[in-house]
Formats: C-alpha cells, structure tokens, sequence
C-alpha cells in the first residue's frame, strides 16, 4: 500500500525567535553594540570631567574627616561596582544555565576582569582612606574581609575561564561557581549591619534615603555615574572582543581541520 | 577647594591609583581587542573565513 501525500502528518512551524532573542544573537550583537560605543565613551569622559571638577574644587571638607571626603568619590564607586559587576555575572550565569542564552557566558567571562579592577581598587582607596580616618589601612573587618573574599572570587573566575579549553563547558561550570560566589554579596552589603565593623554603616543606599548634604551627594552621583557609563562601555567593548575572539578560534580550528585532511 | 592639605598625599596617592589602574584597564580592553582583529584579518587573508562570508563573495 502506497503512502499518500495526503497522510503524511504536518510539519509543525519552527517557532519564531522573539525580539530579544534576535538582539542576543551574537552576529546581530556586534551590529549593534557598535552604535554603543561612541556615546558610552562620551557620556563617560563628560561625567569624569564634571566629576573631578566637582571632586577637586567644588566640595566641601566634611565637618569629621576633612579633605578625606575626596578619597570617597572614588572609593564609594569602586565598591558600588565590585558587587554591581558580580550582580550581573551572576544574572549571567542564571543565563546560562536556565535559558542556555548565547550571550550569557559572553557576558560572565567578559565582565570578570573588569569587577576584579573595581574590587581591588575598592580596597586600595578604602586603605588609603582608612589611615587617616581609622588609624590604619586594614583591619579584618566584616566589610573588608568580605570584598577581599570577592576579589579572591573574582581572581578564580578569571583562573577558570583560561584553564578551559572548551568556552562552553567552561561557561557551565563557572555559571554554577558564580552563583554559588554571589551569596557573599549579600554579606558585604550587610556586614555593617550584622557586625559590629570598623567601617561605616550605609550612608548612600538606605531605605531612608542618603544621609548626606546635597553638596557631598552630588560629585558622589555625578562620580559613580562616571564609572559605571565607563563599565557599560568596556563591557559592550569586551564582549564584542569575546565574541570575535570565538570566532577566529573556531576557523583557526576549521583551518586545521582541512590542513591535516588535505 | 581642597582644603589645607592635612591628607593631601592619601588623595593623591588615591587618585592617582584609580587613574593608573583604571587607565590600564582601558589600555588593556583596546589593546586586546586590536590583537583580536588582527588574528581574524591574518586568517582572511589567508583565505580563511566565515561559509556567510564566502557565499557573500
């Protein structure tokens, strides 16, 4: 007995990949993050610009610490983006891991080195802030202990990262340790609360609102605006640079293919 | 103004870590991006590309 056409069951139509989806492919992703660059590099210079002016010569000395209070608008972005970076590589690795989304692990690898800086230099400033103020440049505290365990953190993923040769293999095991990394955030936002710290509780993001004059708030905002806009734009750059970098390891090894069949 | 200069060389020494650090970040950010760049125009020039590429062609 013949099978009619007719019989034959209906294909069922592929479903259709939704907006975001078509912006997250990597081919369209370097269409355009391109048109991103520019303006993140010109927003940024623009605040670091009006930000110093701010920090250098239109701010007041703070009635405690003095002329100090200009080692903050660098010390309290740094920290705002060691654990605002790590927030993302982990949303990255939910990515990953739950959705398999190609840009997730991009996202992870690219960010690691630049939340590395921002933590490091989160404790620099915070050292050099604490001698004057405090009497000494570290104390193993909850809070500096805590972001001293996030750069460690940091520092491992970037290890994972070049210690695999398969990115995605790579990318599922460090999504997990990334996750399992994120409950110390928690625990260096709420170390000032739950121990008694040398370093000071939240002054700047409390349920109450910030609790300092406008005069000091301003460079602060105007600073961490700075640097965030400078993240956004090496990130956009990184990932770009991760991107590209698959693409030239994937036809260096198609070439070696067809080199040892040849 | 910055004020009577009490802790002048901790804001320095401050702000000068940030610059360097943060401006070698962008330094490095670049020049890996260049060496990438590089690396896939070595292979194209070796005629190595995308099947999007070549069917382009």
């Amino acid at each position: 007995m013949s099978v009619t056409p007719d019989t034959k069951p209906a294909l069922k139509p592929l479903k259709q990949p939704n907006w975001f989806s078509r912006l997250a492919h990597p081919g369209q992703f370097l269409v355009w993050s391109r048109y991103l660059i520019w303006p993140l590099a010109i927003i940024s210079a623009v605040l670091f610009a009006v930000g110093l002016w701010f920090s250098f010569f239109n701010s007041p000395d703070d009635y405690q610490m003095g002329d100090m209070v200009r080692v903050m608008y660098v010390h309290v972005p740094n920290a705002w983006l060691s654990q605002f970076v790590y927030a993302l590589m982990a949303a990255s690795a939910l990515g990953t891991l739950v959705w398999r989304h190609p840009l997730a692990d991009v996202a992870n690898k690219a960010a690691a080195p630049l939340g590395a800086v921002f933590t490091a230099l989160a404790l620099y400033t915070g050292a050099l802030w604490g001698r004057p103020t405090w009497g000494t440049f570290w104390e193993w505290d909850g809070r500096m202990t805590s972001t001293l365990v996030l750069l460690l953190i940091y520092l491992g993923i970037i290890a994972l990262w070049r210690a695999f040769d398969d990115q995605l293999k790579a990318g599922r095991i460090i999504a997990i340790v990334t996750l399992v990394g994120a409950l110390n955030i928690p625990v260096i936002k709420f170390s000032v609360d739950w121990w008694n710290t040398l370093h000071q509780p939240a002054s700047v993001f409390t349920a109450s609102g910030p609790r300092m004059p406008m005069s000091l708030l301003t460079p602060l905002l105007i600073m961490t605006l700075a640097f965030t806009a400078l993240f956004g734009l090496l990130q956009v750059v990184r990932m770009r640079t991760e991107i590209l970098r698959r693409r030239a390891d994937s036809l260096s090894r198609q070439a070696a293919l067809q080199g040892g069949g040849a | 103004m910055i004020g009577d200069g009490a802790h002048v060389e901790f804001i320095a020494w401050a702000y000068a870590g940030v610059a360097v650090l943060t401006l070698g970040l962008i330094g490095y950010v670049v020049w890996d991006l260049s060496r990438v760049k590089a690396r896939l125009a070595a292979l194209d020039k070796a005629g190595i590309r995308r099947r999007s590429e070549r069917d382009a062609q």
